[in-house]
């Protein structure tokens, strides 16, 4: 492997290890998903679906886009925003290696909380009766599809946690950014029932496409149009936010 | 004369801070420069200046010859950096720490373990190599960052305030493995708030303030500006304080102060503490204290500028 890989690979390893220390540090990409499922099912169900059942089957491909996108906003941004204060940083910039290394290191090694945090899903998911009914490699699709996109919508958090320097705003000015986001789609209630300025904005918004996407990969149906859509936006932010994070962390001294 | 450290004229400002204002240093090969100079005085500015994190507004600062903005990369390959605030991460442990530098500076990965071991046996921290560098008091923090500067055989290091916030006894074991790192020919940056620290340690003393580089010599130069070393003894038996002031007026060529049951002396050089420890013996006069004081920052930076309080 060249120079920037494999240092990043060796700083994510860092991050692996101080993650298995800290478990507790995976709650909060826990919660969310376990949070939302049982709230929505039981909360909303009976009255949006008529049963809980068929609402858990319309709600959880749109549960496994917010969970990767959650994942990924709860970490990256704060978890660089607190080391780059710290002096170990400083330490890294000063060794021979690319100065974005640590920077792909911590994101590379925070990757694995989306792994826990959509494992924890599907396991609640299934536990309630979900049936990914398109069977388990297109369901491992729809998993992988839903990290991806949470990895390249995380870009936006990371740039925010080197660019911000106070380290509460981080997650603030994240959520903010995410919000319209993550919300305005239709994964509560069919797009019919909203009211219409949201439809127009729920028809446009990239996360829409990857619950479509997801939803067809998890319960059958047309997928190609909405994955392709979902990679595209995926590259789209990723080639965006990737470099401009790495350029604004070349630059913070 | 070549330089291994060397900076000209280096400015660097923050806002409407002037950090540094035009500042010289120069080390020649293995030795120590000591810069010394209280809090804000511009010490961590022209570190990290140095050691690539920070870039100057004006002037060059060179490593080996090269310059630190044009040649960064090779400028990284030869120097150690251990920064004021500690360096290391938390949540590892003190091997695993010095394995990833390895791992980062390319050794393979028994090399890497190899050289961290060696590591923590010469910085007495075989013992604690296996726990987390949270559960470490503060000297193991500080020579576990010491170690780490050095996994990469470093030409050149750099040590912000080594010693700050540790125990006057901790100290000591710091300044042992500061000077070891100097025996195999390392250059060395230090600085510190304690001119006897500098005194200790340095070839060569820089005293900084405001940014500026205000005197320049070695610690018996600056000594000699500043008045220089004060020997201090207090008799356990106050009714033998005329014997030891007349033994000290001996050993030191001038007559002490007295102060209560404190007798002080200037003297001129470390040698008079050898004569005096042997002739208080033979007297049989017993001591409850006996110390070879420097000057104060205060003290030093009086003498020096003519103005009171370091950091005004
Ligand atoms: N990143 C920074 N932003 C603004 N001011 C700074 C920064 N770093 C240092 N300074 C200022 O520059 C001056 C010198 O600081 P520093 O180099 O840390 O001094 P020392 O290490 O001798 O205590 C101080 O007045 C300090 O407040
Ligand atoms: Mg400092």
């Amino acid at each position: 492997m060249s120079g920037l890989p494999r240092h990043a690979v060796v700083l994510a390893g860092r991050g692996l290890t101080k993650a298995r220390r800290n478990p507790g540090l995976f709650l909060d990409a826990i919660l969310p998903p376990v949070v939302f499922l049982l709230l929505f099912v039981y909360l909303f169900g009976g009255a949006v679906a008529g049963s809980t059942r068929d609402y858990l089957h319309y709600v959880f491909p749109g549960v496994l886009v917010m969970t990767a996108i959650l994942a990924g906003l709860t970490s990256t941004g704060l978890s660089i925003n607190l080391d780059i204060k710290k002096g170990v940083f400083d330490r890294f910039r000063s060794l021979p290696i690319p100065r974005s290394a640590p920077l792909l290191g911590a994101v590379l090694g925070d990757s694995v909380r989306y792994a826990v945090a959509v494992a924890t899903l599907f396991a609640l998911g299934l536990a309630l009766g979900f049936r990914p009914s398109a069977g388990l490699p297109s369901a491992l699709a729809a998993a992988g599809l839903a990290i991806l996109f949470g990895f390249a919508l995380s870009w936006v958090n990371v740039l925010i946690g080197v660019v911000v320097k106070e380290e509460t705003l981080v997650t603030t000015v994240a959520f903010l950014g995410i919000f319209p986001l993550a919300f305005g789609t239709d994964m509560v209630a069919p797009a019919d029932t909203l009211p219409g300025w949201l439809q127009a904005w729920a028809d446009v918004n990239p996360v829409t496409h990857a619950m479509d996407a997801t939803s067809g990969l998890l319960l059958g149906g047309p997928v190609r149009d909405a994955v392709l859509a979902t990679l595209a936006w995926s590259a789209g932010f990723l080639a965006v936010f990737v470099p401009l994070a790495v350029r604004a962390y070349r630059r913070r001294a | 004369m070549t330089y291994a450290i060397r900076t000209e004229g280096l400015v660097k400002r923050f806002d409407d801070t002037t950090a540094l204002a035009g500042v010289d240093l120069g080390a020649a090969p293995g030795t120590v420069l000591g810069v010394l100079g209280p809090n804000g005085a511009g010490k961590t500015t022209a570190v990290r200046i140095l050691a690539t994190l920070v870039r100057p507004d004006g002037g060059r600062a060179l490593v080996d010859g090269l310059d630190v903005t044009r040649d960064g990369d090779a400028v990284r390959r030869r120097i150690g950096l251990t920064g004021q605030y500690a360096s290391v991460d938390e949540d590892l442990t003190g091997r695993e720490n010095l394995v990833l530098f390895g791992r980062l500076l390319d050794l393979r990965r028994a090399e890497a373990r190899r050289r961290a071991d060696e590591l923590l046996a010469r910085f007495e921290l075989t013992e604690a190599a296996g726990r987390r560098v949270s559960t470490y008091s503060g000297g193991m923090r500080r020579r576990l960052d010491l170690a780490a500067s050095l996994v990469a055989r470093p030409r050149v290091v750099f040590l912000d305030e080594p010693t700050t916030g540790l125990d006057p006894g901790k100290r000591e074991d710091v300044w042992r493995m500061i000077r070891s790192m100097t025996a195999d020919g390392g250059t060395v940056l230090l600085t510190t708030q304690y001119l006897e620290e500098a005194d200790a340690l340095a070839d060569e003393i820089s005293v900084l303030d405001h940014g500026t580089v205000i005197a320049h010599g070695t610690p018996t130069e600056l000594k000699r500006i500043v008045g220089g070393q004060t020997l201090a003894v207090r008799p356990a038996d106050p009714g033998r304080l005329a014997d030891a002031a007349a033994l000290l007026e001996r050993v030191a060529g001038r007559p002490p102060d007295v102060a209560g049951e404190l007798l002080t002396v200037a003297v001129d050089g470390d040698g008079v503490l050898g004569a005096a420890v042997p002739a208080l013996a033979a007297a049989g006069i017993a001591v409850t204290e006996l110390a070879l004081r420097l000057p104060s920052l205060d003290e030093v930076f009086f003498a020096l500028t003519g103005r009171a309080g370091v950091a005004a």
